[in-house]
């Protein structure tokens, strides 16, 4: 059998925020599958871990002309220029990388010292640090997932969109003979629990995938594309201030017109 | 060598810049953080066999299809059922949370005994043996009645069950909370005496009118909502929020009709004052759904022309006449009622005037509309055998009158001994039900009290004994959905882990002191345990269950079993007015839904907690919302505290200040101020029941509050 080389792929992500309810599914989901800890007190939201964090956005407009829209906030996988993520580059212990296979942003809490430098670098506050050990009442740590380490005091944790996942299905595939991956074998733990089928989840350069399509949509945009991060997380909203509650605008600037580094 | 100050410090400033070059000390902290990195205490979860089995979600009245993931016999996720009528694939925050129940510190972990106030772990031959011998003495001195059981739902084996047992035992007092569906079926003419449940077909209506129905904040069936409400953005219908707040429903809706709160049914009479001026109505469906009609049609066009209507609800004129006209020209128009989640009952005049409006545009029992149909009673078990004992015990009132719950704790606190053993099943009155205090009072004037929960809540706290039944995940169990569905759904839970403690079905647990009982009790039950029970009772929907999981009840009621709306003539007054007095209180509180809250008698679990925002709940303070016009009046700012005070309570919240609601309003999160359970959830925030209070509605008496007059003060 010739070698054949995985082709390359940037899994990505489209949430539609006029399907969104903020019901928080997606967050619980995420807690669930990737063994996050929790407190006693969880409403310092600095300090609370979520992997996906719903955010609210109003359009500033006094009764009874107040608007609300729920913004799901998973780790943004940003490719930056050419993998150089904010949080990749300054990163002194290589704890996390740019997967140019999968486009996925890793966290190795293992090798990560706990600087938080890339929770400063971070312009999405997609980055949280473990300030206590996780504990789990007695009994409790049963329901703990074997695919996901626990981590512990003093490293830096993030999204990783749900890579277990990804390896189980290539395992999988690969048990098949198989070296590419359906789409629907690999999706994350949030887009599957989603009630309100609000996230596509799949390869964005694959012509084939949904989300390849969908985030060409004229509802389409991205988080703070002035930065040029390049994120993977693509947003739909049919309302304008939603787009531009995205990004840093001048009054006078039109929505959507920001110049990005693809 | 002489050492001299000059050489002394050149040597420590040599050695410290030499040590700081060289990567010792660097090198040090590293291997002290990794070294402290892998301290044991960090778990490292054991790898295994991955099995995945489907159930049933039994946390809410949802009844959502689940798929529970294993690693060898170890839970470790929850994900919806794909495929399931209810859900398909969809999954709420609490579902998800379900392993932590399961696991959780909450769980009570053997039968219980309380004795000089604290709890002791006693054998199961112990606790059969003193309940019955306290039910068998009970009996013989002819006070079979003073046996009381609260119930979570009406539906089901295991409360069937357990109503069973105090039928054929002889006491009338079984209690379940009243719910939205109790005010649809007193809306109807009722046919051979059973009940009328709703179904709402919304996934086909077109035009969706919804008078403070919290649709996506966790009304009926809550993942099925979700859907439904999406497949509307996809194909372009019109929802229409009427609610005092701007709730995510309200958000998402593509007109909020900010209405003074409590006056839904006068919008709803005012819409249909347009309806029938304009002719809108079909009138061979009126003559065919219902009676009364004409009369009320002089009365609505008399008393509810839009430009009065707009006076009481505060939503214009103008808009009032556009939403009649579009729902009167709608082809699949759809009003739906019931406040938030809709756990608690509208007034029978509130939902005749809204419902009314299915009825005139003649979208009842077909596609897209409200189907009318009978309460699934699917379960055949034999007759109910009774001694003379039972037959005349049977005859006594009930000690609330009408048998409805809420009248229960008063009752109980007027009158000396009159309930003297009180069961409780999957429900948690004492966290719950309105007027807490007092409820609470009334609890603990119960000589003996007997909880079948599986977790440490309130009422279970409070108990004398507890018999903690199996975790849903570790039983079988029929777990029967109407909640607005099409039609009713039946579910089965599946056993997905051998019970983790020394917990018994409280479906077995009924049997057996049944059978202890002896003589009638014992033949009324004439099973060897639950299981060959719920098989009998289920009869032919029994193996399509056992096999797929889920039932769908499909069924169409011939012409004459249509139950027939009763339109209601107005009277002077459809609202249902608030506690306490207007000059001394003049804010109205009200609470709000969340799906992000379980206000139901499963509490949240952890992970819930977590995904509350900080607008909810900060540390251990229930924040309210108010528009910052009624801050400034009241001298308040955002994220003070201030007392908040009403008939029934006093407490001491946080502000927060929001442009989502309307001024003198304060809206207050449901679901917080457990006082039982873990500490994830104990302690934290007020439970908007203390502040709230029983309010009858005359014509059904049941418990409608809506809200009631508060005042807040700074503090």
């Amino acid at each position: 059998m010739t070698q054949e080389y995985r082709k390359e792929k940037k899994y990505g992500m489209v949430i539609d925020l006029d399907r969104c309810t903020g019901c928080g599914a997606c967050m619980v989901a995420c807690m669930a599958e990737n063994n996050v800890p929790f407190r006693d007190n969880e409403t310092d939201k600095l300090k609370s871990i979520t992997w996906m964090r719903i955010y609210q956005l109003t359009n500033g407009k006094s009764y009874p002309n107040e608007e609300i829209c729920y913004l799901p906030r998973p780790c943004m996988h940003c490719e930056g220029h050419n993998g150089h993520s904010p949080c990749v580059t300054v990163c002194p212990a290589v704890a996390t990388d740019y997967d140019r296979e999968t486009g996925i942003v890793s966290q190795i809490p293992t090798r990560c010292f706990g600087c938080r430098y890339c929770m400063a670098a971070c312009p999405y506050h997609a980055r949280y640090f473990n300030w206590w050990d996780p504990v789990w009442p007695e009994g409790m740590e049963k329901s703990l997932s074997p695919n996901v380490s626990p981590r512990m005091r003093g490293v830096v944790e993030k999204c990783s969109f749900c890579f277990h996942r990804y390896q189980l299905a290539y395992e999988k595939a690969a048990s098949e003979d198989r070296r590419e991956l359906r789409e629907n074998e690999y999706q994350t733990s949030c887009t599957q629990a989603c009630p309100a089928g609000a996230i596509t989840f799949g390869d964005l350069i694959n012509k084939n995938h949904a989300v390849y399509k969908i985030k060409k949509d004229p509802r389409a945009f991205r988080l703070l594309e002035r930065l040029k991060t390049n994120p993977k997380i693509y947003y739909l909203s049919s309302r304008e201030w939603v787009r531009r509650a995205g990004d840093n605008y001048h009054p006078e600037e039109e929505t959507g017109k920001i110049k990005s580094h693809q | 060598m002489k050492i001299d100050r000059r050489c002394f410090l050149s040597l420590g400033i040599g050695a410290a810049a030499g040590t700081a070059l060289s990567p010792l000390p660097w090198k040090l902290m590293d291997d002290a953080s990794i070294w402290t990195q892998n301290w044991p205490w960090t778990p490292v979860p054991p790898d295994g066999e991955i099995s995945y089995t489907d159930s049933t979600c039994t946390l809410c009245s949802g009844g959502c299809g689940i798929t529970v993931r294993k690693i060898d016999d170890r839970v470790v996720k929850i994900e919806g059922r794909e495929n399931h009528p209810v859900n398909n694939g969809g999954i709420c925050v609490l579902g998800l949370s379900g392993t932590q129940l399961l696991y959780g510190p909450t769980r009570v972990k053997s039968p219980m005994k309380k004795i000089n106030g604290t709890f002791q772990k006693i054998t199961w031959n112990q606790a059969l043996s003193e309940i019955t011998e306290k039910l068998l003495t009970l009996r013989a001195e002819g006070r079979s009645h003073t046996v009381a059981a609260i119930a979570g739902s009406s539906r089901g084996t295991v409360s069937a069950l357990l109503q069973r047992f105090l039928t054929a035992y002889g006491s009338p007092n079984f209690y379940c909370q009243s719910s939205i569906e109790d005010s649809f079926s007193l809306s109807h003419i009722q046919p051979q005496n059973n009940k009328t449940i709703p179904g709402f077909d919304l996934e086909n209506a077109d035009y969706v009118l919804s008078f403070g129905t919290g649709i996506i904040d966790g009304w009926g069936s809550p993942v099925r909502m979700i859907q439904a409400s999406n497949a509307w953005k996809t194909k372009n219908l019109k929802l229409i929020q009427v609610e005092p707040r701007l709730s995510d429903t309200a958000a998402r809706s593509d007109e909020w009709l900010p209405s003074k709160p409590g006056t839904e049914a006068i919008l709803a009479l005012g819409i249909a004052h347009v309806i029938l001026q304009e002719s809108l109505y079909d009138q061979a469906a009126i003559d065919y759904h219902s009676e009364g009609f004409v009369t009320w049609r002089t009365a609505v066009l008399g008393h509810y022309h839009p430009d009065k209507v707009a006076e009481i609800t505060g939503i214009d004129a103008k808009t009032i006449f556009t939403v009649g006209r579009e729902f009167g020209q709608a082809e699949k128009p759809v009003a739906i009622c019931g406040r938030g989640k809709g756990n608690t009952p509208v007034s029978v005049a509130e939902m005749s005037a809204i419902h009314a409006l299915n009825v005139l545009v003649g979208n009842v029992n077909k596609k897209g509309g409200v189907f009318t149909l009978p309460e699934p009673n699917y379960i055949s078990w034999p007759e109910i055998s009774f001694d003379t004992k039972a037959e005349t015990s049977l005859q006594t009132k009930q000690i609330a009158e009408g048998g409805l719950l809420h009248r229960l704790p008063s009752a109980i606190n007027e009158a000396e001994d009159s309930v003297t053993l009180l069961f409780v099943a999957d429900a948690n009155p004492c966290y719950t039900l309105t007027d807490t205090k007092e409820v609470i009072r009334a609890f603990k004037k119960i000589p003996f009290k007997v909880s079948f929960s599986s977790y440490m809540d309130e009422t279970a706290k409070l108990s004398d004994l507890i018999l903690p039944n199996h975790s849903y995940l570790e039983r079988y169990e029929d777990v029967p959905v109407t909640s607005g569905l099409r039609n009713p759904v039946i579910g089965l839970t599946k056993p997905i882990v051998n019970p983790l403690f020394q917990t018994k079905h409280t479906g077995d647990v009924i049997i057996s002191i049944a059978r202890a009982m002896k003589g009638s009790i014992e033949s009324s039950f004439p099973w060897k345990n639950y299981y060959q029970c719920l098989k009998n009772g289920l009869g032919q929907h029994w193996n399509p269950l056992l096999n797929n999981g889920v039932v769908e009840i499909t069924y169409i009621p011939e012409f004459e079993e249509i139950p027939r709306f009763a339109f209601q003539i107005p009277n002077d007054k459809p609202q249902v007015l608030l506690e306490g007095n207007e000059n001394k209180m003049d804010l109205t509180l009200i609470p709000s839904d969340s799906m992000r809250l379980s206000s139901g008698y499963i509490g949240a679990p952890p992970f819930m907690m977590k995904t509350i925002p900080d607008t909810i709940l900060k540390d251990n303070n229930t924040l309210v919302q108010i528009h910052p016009k009624t801050a400034e009046k009241l001298e308040l700012k955002q994220g003070c505290y201030a007392i908040l005070k009403t008939p029934r309570d006093e407490k001491k919240v946080k502000i927060h200040l929001s442009q989502g609601i309307g001024e003198d309003i304060i809206s207050f999160p449901r679901g917080l101020g457990h006082t039982a359970y873990d500490s994830y959830l104990a302690g934290k925030g007020i439970n908007f029941n203390e502040l709230i209070g029983p309010v009858e509605d005359p014509f059904s008496g049941l418990d409608v509050a809506w809200g009631i007059r508060a005042s807040l003060i700074k503090a």
